[in-house]
């Protein structure tokens, strides 16, 4: 038959979208349906606490440490570059602002999506594959309000509160780097640091952006784990979709919501 | 007056999309008493407790419980009736980050608001009822295939159930542990003035303990009566399941092309 294998690319392709909208229509009514049901989080606020554990604090050394790094790394760099324009007292100013910004909202959220997202799906897809979330049901206790609901909750408690501590860590960083090893002032490091960063402008700005990041993470993570095939390959693949679906999704959100933010024509 | 049978089906039908699963299913469960729905794996058996717990729902026909339709879409009347229900899941579906402990009073602390020495009272005496009083600070994979059964007998009890189910208990357990098991089914059964249901293809342990039977072959009932009526059942279908001959009406080949023809010869 003639353009037969171009008519089954197309199909295939037509195939594709109509899947990929009709996941996310399913996925939106799941939110509204995870939103519908935490009424028990705000009854019983210790269930979100403990998974506020599980998520923010178990992710509390990854983020930490990485967040160091990056700010010593930023110190070597951001001083080597200014230094070529005779300006190395700015250096505070960089490192501050482009952890506040842009970096601790993103690394912190790409960090949390492999750390924290990919250990929400895998668990709540083993319950599922376990029959857990099922004797759950039985049991007449709804495994959204109880189970979905309070990790959703804690993964966009959490978000926020890493990114700062990155942010934190990462300017520590680029004090160590900056002032200690390589000798920039440290009365310039710390007031011009001070002068230039804008609460509203940049730092309420990172928190807009890693509430969005850890909403959209924690979304993505529960709705996957729910919805993960019951087998031992499903849930792998509902792992690996979190880690991979929430990073493209983190990145997309910063362009978008950098650009919105952008203010420098 | 409430009905002398706990669970009516009346001509139930039920598809998984276009295989019919369930067809013009007529079942009554008496109170009180142990009846055992049995059949080869596919026939349709565990759907049939899922019909009852309201979580399939049947394209035609409808199921009672205690005179009350089950009807999946009213949630709020569907909790209600399965706080009456307790089920015993196939691999016992406890709840992996809780001890045993917890797992058995997951149920009466959601439902309840006893304060906790009675719940400790209570949790007591279902584990102290399958034995393993002992075992209550441990965790679930800590436990054997048999007492992990046993500890989820004891939450699928916790609140007195009216109705008891089991889906295939006796599956995957050494012959002490499922004798323990059998026994269980059948004292706890009278000694809670309990109604169960057991869901199992394992003969000679079933009619040892149970009531009544139900004999389930592609989706139809073709035989039910006393254990004693199976045993003497002439029908070559029943007697080749009840004996367990490897010869008789249901071939252990699934249907195919015949292997001449598939091999070329």
């Amino acid at each position: 038959m003639m353009f037969g294998r171009d008519a089954l690319s197309v199909r295939g392709l037509g195939a594709n979208s109509i899947d990929a909208l009709w996941r996310l229509g399913y996925a939106t009514r799941f939110f509204g349906l995870t939103l519908s049901h935490s009424g028990t989080c705000g009854r019983r606020p210790r269930l979100v606490v403990r998974e506020v554990y599980y998520t923010g604090v178990l992710s509390l050394v990854i983020i930490l440490v990485s967040g160091l790094f990056v700010g010593m790394v930023l110190g070597f760099q951001g001083y080597q570059t200014l230094t070529t324009y005779g300006s190395e007292s700015a250096l505070g100013v960089l490192v501050a602002l482009s952890l506040v910004r842009e970096l601790g909202p993103v690394v912190s959220a790409l960090l949390f999506a492999s750390r924290a997202g990919s250990a929400i799906t895998a668990e709540i897809g083993l319950m599922k594959a376990t029959e857990q979330l099922a004797a759950m049901e039985m049991m007449a206790v709804d495994p959204i309000a109880r189970v979905i609901a309070p990790r959703y909750w804690a993964g966009v408690i959490s978000m926020p509160l890493l990114a700062a501590m990155f942010s934190a860590m990462g300017v520590f960083g680029g004090y160590l780097v900056g002032v200690v090893l390589i000798g920039v002032d440290e009365g310039t490091f710390w007031s011009q640091m001070q002068a230039a960063v804008d609460v509203r402008e940049d730092v309420f700005n990172g928190v807009i952006k890693s509430v969005v990041f850890g909403i959209a993470i924690s979304w993505i993570a529960v709705f996957e784990g729910y919805d993960a095939p019951p087998t031992a390959e499903g849930v792998s693949g509902a792992t690996t979709r979190t880690v991979v679906t929430s990073s493209l999704v983190v990145l997309g959100l910063d362009f978008i919501m950098t650009a919105f933010m952008f203010r420098g024509m | 007056m409430s009905s002398e049978y706990l669970v009516e089906i009346r001509d139930l039908t039920y598809a998984y999309g276009e295989r019919p699963v369930l067809q013009n299913i007529e079942m009554a469960i008496p109170r009180g008493k142990v009846v055992a729905i049995m059949g080869i794996s596919g026939s349709g058996k565990t759907t049939i407790l899922r019909l009852i717990g309201g979580v399939l729902r049947a394209q035609r026909g409808e199921v009672l419980f205690d005179g009350v339709r089950v009807d999946p879409h009213d949630r709020a009347r569907l909790y209600r009736l399965r706080r009456r229900m307790g089920m015993l899941f196939q691999f016992g579906a406890l709840f992996t980050d809780l001890s045993v402990f917890d797992n058995v009073a997951f149920q009466i602390r959601e439902h309840s608001e006893l304060p906790e020495s009675m719940v400790r009272d209570l949790v007591l005496m279902k584990l102290h009822a399958v034995g393993l009083r002992a075992a209550q600070a441990a965790m679930p994979g800590e436990l054997s295939g048999g007492m992990a059964r046993r500890v989820a007998l004891a939450r699928a009890i916790a609140l007195d159930p009216t109705l008891i189910m089991y889906d295939e208990p006796f599956t995957g357990l050494d012959p002490i542990a499922l004798g323990v098991i059998a026994n269980l089914v059948r004292t706890l059964n009278d000694a809670l003035g309990a109604t169960s249901i057991v869901v199992t293809h394992d003969v000679e342990e079933a009619l040892e303990v149970v009531d009544y039977v139900y004999y389930l072959s592609e989706g139809r009932i073709v035989a039910q009566g006393t254990p004693e009526e199976m045993r003497a059942n002439v029908d070559p279908l029943v007697r080749q399941f009840v004996y367990g001959q490897a010869d008789g009406p249901v071939s252990q080949q699934y249907p195919s092309r015949p292997i001449a023809e598939e091999l070329g010869v």
